[in-house]
């Protein structure tokens, strides 16, 4: 069906460069390829495979300087683009190309109206008159299922959720119905059940304009739910192109092949699973019908009256020696409102959190400083958890300032040395400084900082979150290694339930700040009760093209 | 939104109170005006009889009880040297200030937005460096030396403007344009900044894939983001100027409430101290006020949060 056609992108050569002080760093490399109209066209690759770059050159949008095209053609209707004036090139920008982001937050200008940004497409390209474009904007509002459109039209990005900013986003870029639509990692963001919905109305809308779609991801199941060609870029190149059952049955590249193997969830589970109903000891954390309300502001400029909140409602839990336990659920959910209360953080309105017996609500001097060791934390964004003006010696040696008994002050080197070495990290990494580090590297560090007290609880909130695929099995392969040397308790906080899958001996499943759903690992996975875990599994994108089309076939969705 | 202005007001009364308790003690710590007034030859009886006339014998909390209850029928007393009502005196100063101040802040405000948005476009870029470093030397310029040298240049020896005086537009010229100096490159400074900021913000490539004109990216969707800082520091600089542009007032012979304040303190006109104290602070508050309404106007997430 594709090869029949005429492509309507075809990019040629294409190499993009950065200058850095007075070196020059190739972010893309001589890349090639076609797109055709009606297809989905996935590129796929990690953190700096220069991916967004090329989106970016292909769209005009690159941050010029440091960046500048090397060589390469971007051909469209028989036009190379890139060698356009920029007046030409702006007149194709939005009406025969677009593109869509993955922050739509910061995507979309904070001080005007959402009808008024998509209205500007009309009245810049078309010269429509004000209430005409306006009333365009607000049937595409509707064409991409926002409620109440005309009403949301006035309203600003910051008054919808994530999904809903991200449907806005998809009307304002369909606004000239462009013949290409570009795809910057448009669900990352996103919930997974929103991540599905979101998916779904990209191929309906792709579907109904013939369109060509580039969709642009680091995630190996959305590539698999929407595309049908993928490319795999690593460090700049193309390293493998094919069609999409080719490529996840029988990858070529030994790049693609790692990347398939770093999926979560597709190993085993725990092996020596820990059976809590057999112990017969107090558990090392017991927290009971803990709860937390916030009571709204009332606003000045409704009559609105004030709200409570239930952000964590009655939540009840117990966490046993050298166990891992999964807590599962989606933004809102209130899971990191249970770990801010545990690590006292915030306050709860009410319930009790036992540490060995012990309420830590009520603690003080001595015993909170206790539990403070006890307790420690690694944060999901390991660019903001990390002081960037302190070494990694200083980092990882502060705790011991704090809690002076526990290691001498000339022994602090040794130390750092030693817990760099069981997190995978080299002596000399002690001397520098955050900004030296990859996302993974850094979270390595965090995670040597956590162990710096060795405590018995470590508390992970989205620790593996914000990281590639690859790093990400890392990570969670060196949690379970020190969990099993040392006997450590994980909390082990996600948004989604495949990366707990290898590690949690038990899950709970949380929902609008309740517990919907608890379990031994296996029996949530395998044999989930409860409506909204079910969809939750459902929703997440399965790196399996042939389950993908089954599933949307279920779903109603046409391939 | 009346709600937040009714807020707004009820603060500003709140700090008008105490601005009003703390002029007037401080005022009478600076000694009898009967010390200033009369001649120095002149007998105790007479002194005495000057000191009783104006209350000022009575303690300093029943002047003050007398001073609020005259205040509360609008009458803020009367000025000692001029045998005037202090308001009145200070009612002809005040709009001579704030036509003077007004032309400058709105002058400053608009020449700052242009150049600061044209240099922060193309950062590092011929304009820019020159906007940066002219900027640099006209927020830093001490103001007396410029009215002073302008005067040598434009009056003294090219006799194209008057020294000084009021009159018709030709008298405004010279004040105004030195007045704006300082407010007008702080300004561009930050709306260079801020430009620069905002112009590398994500929904500014949005903008660009929307295939948006140029002029439209800079004047529409990033200024109006950049605008609240700027606002902040012209606020506070509209606040400096109202408070009388001493300085250009005296130089220039400007009869306004900068000049009126600083002779009414030096004679202890009490009346006409507190009375124009308490009409500036009026107006400063004011433009407070306008400076809160124009952040909502200008972002909605402010409207929603206060």
């Amino acid at each position: 069906m594709i090869e029949e056609n005429k492509p309507i992108l075809s990019v040629k050569n294409l190499s993009v460069a950065f200058r850095t002080g007075n070196a020059v760093v190739d972010a893309v490399r001589d890349i090639s390829f076609d797109l055709y109209p009606g297809e989905t066209l996935a590129i796929l690759g990690e953190s700096g495979s220069g991916k967004s770059v090329s989106a970016s050159a292909i769209m005009g949008i690159l941050d010029s300087p440091p960046g500048f095209l090397r060589s390469g053609k971007v051909v469209l209707d028989g036009v190379d683009i890139l060698r356009q004036t920029r007046a030409e090139r702006r007149r194709l920008m939005g009406k025969s190309i677009a593109m869509i982001f993955q922050d739509t937050l910061a995507h979309l200008n904070p001080v005007y109206s959402v009808g008024w940004q998509i209205a500007e497409s009309f009245r810049t390209h078309l010269n429509l008159a004000k209430n005409e474009a306006n009333d365009r904007a607000v049937r595409l509002l509707e064409q991409v299922g926002i409620p109440n459109a005309v009403r949301r039209a006035g309203d600003f990005p910051h008054q919808f959720s994530g999904g809903q900013r991200q449907r806005v986003m998809i009307a304002m870029a369909l606004a000239l119905e462009p013949k290409i639509l570009i795809a910057d990692e448009p669900t990352t963001a996103l919930d997974v059940t929103v991540q599905a919905k979101i998916l779904d109305l990209l191929i309906e809308m792709r579907n109904q304009r013939d369109m060509g779609l580039i969709m642009i991801t680091h995630d190996l199941g959305v590539a698999a739910e929407v595309a049908d060609r993928i490319l795999v870029m690593n460090d700049g190149e193309i390293v493998e192109h094919g069609v999409v059952s080719q490529i996840y049955a029988n990858p070529k590249h030994s790049y693609t092949q790692k990347l398939l193997g770093a999926i979560p969830g597709l190993g085993n589970y725990r092996e020596t699973q820990h059976d809590a109903s057999k112990e017969s000891a107090t558990p090392l954390l017991r927290v009971e019908d803990l709860t937390k309300h916030y009571i709204t502001e009332k606003s000045l400029f409704s009559r609105r009256e004030r709200e409570i909140v239930k952000a964590c409602n009655n939540v009840n839990f117990d966490l046993y020696q050298g166990e891992t336990l999964g807590i599962v659920g989606e933004s809102g959910s209130g899971k990191t409102t249970v770990v801010n209360m545990l690590l006292k953080l915030i306050e709860p309105t009410s319930g009790s959190a036992q540490f060995k017996g012990e309420d830590i609500f009520t603690m003080q001097g001595q015993s909170l400083l206790n539990l403070r060791r006890q307790v420690q934390a690694v944060f999901q964004d390991p660019y903001a958890s990390l002081n960037p003006r302190m070494s990694v010696l200083d980092i990882i040696s502060e705790p011991w300032v704090i809690h002076s008994d526990v290691v001498e002050k000339r022994d602090y080197k040794d130390r750092v040395v030693e817990l760099l070495q069981n997190v995978g990290m080299l002596p000399d990494h002690a001397e520098r400084y955050p900004h030296e580090f990859s996302g993974g590297q850094r979270q390595r560090i965090a995670i040597a900082r956590a162990l710096a007290l060795q405590p018995q609880i470590i508390v992970c909130d989205e620790a593996v979150s914000a990281l590639d695929v690859s790093v990400q099995s890392q990570i969670i392969e060196l949690l379970a290694k020190l969990r099993d040397e040392r006997g450590l308790s994980y909390l082990f906080i996600a948004h989604d339930l495949p990366v707990v899958k290898e590690l949690a001996d038990r899950v709970i499943v949380m929902k609008a700040g309740e517990i919907v759903e608890r379990g031994a690992v296996d029996k949530i996975f395998e044999h989930p009760q409860h409506a909204y875990t079910i969809e939750l599994l459902a929703a997440n994108p399965i790196a399996d093209p042939e389950q993908v089309a089954d599933r949307r076939r279920r779903r109603g969705i046409k391939q | 939104m009346r709600q937040f202005l009714a807020r707004r007001i009820f603060h500003s009364l709140i700090s008008l109170v105490g601005l009003l308790v703390l002029v007037f003690f401080l005022a009478r710590l600076t000694g009898n005006p009967g010390d200033l007034y009369l001649p120095l030859d002149s007998s105790i009886e007479t002194r005495q009889a000057f000191t009783e006339k104006h209350g000022y014998d009575d303690p300093a909390y029943i002047q003050f009880g007398r001073y609020v209850r005259d205040l509360l029928s609008g009458d803020m007393g009367e000025s000692v040297r001029k045998k005037r009502p202090a308001l009145e005196i200070v009612l002809e100063a005040i709009p001579v200030t704030l036509m003077l101040a007004a032309s400058a802040m709105f002058l400053a405000l608009v020449g700052a937005v242009i150049v600061g948005a044209r240099a922060a476009y193309r950062p590092g870029g011929v304009f820019d460096r020159v906007a940066s470093i002219s900027s640099l030397v006209s927020a830093s310029a001490p103001d007396f030396w410029i009215a002073i040298t302008a005067i040598i240049v434009f009056s003294v020896h090219l006799q194209w403007l008057p020294t000084s005086g009021l009159g018709g537009p030709i008298y405004w010229i010279m004040p105004v344009c030195v007045l704006l100096i300082r407010p007008f490159g702080l300004l561009v400074q930050v709306v260079r900044s801020s430009m620069l900021t905002v112009l590398s913000a994500a929904y500014i490539k949005t903008a660009r894939a929307k295939g948006v004109k140029e002029k439209s990216i800079v004047f529409v969707h990033a200024l109006r983001n950049a605008m609240i800082p700027v606002i902040t520091v012209a606020g506070d600089q509209a606040a400096a100027m109202a408070n009388g542009a001493v300085i250009v007032e005296t130089i220039f012979g400007w009869p306004g409430i900068g000049k009126l304040m600083i002779d009414s303190i030096v004679q202890r006109d009490f009346a006409v101290v507190q009375a124009a104290i308490l009409v500036t602070a009026f107006v400063i508050l004011s433009i407070n006020i306008v400076v809160d309404l124009t952040y909502a106007v200008l972002d909605p997430r402010i409207r929603k949060r206060s």
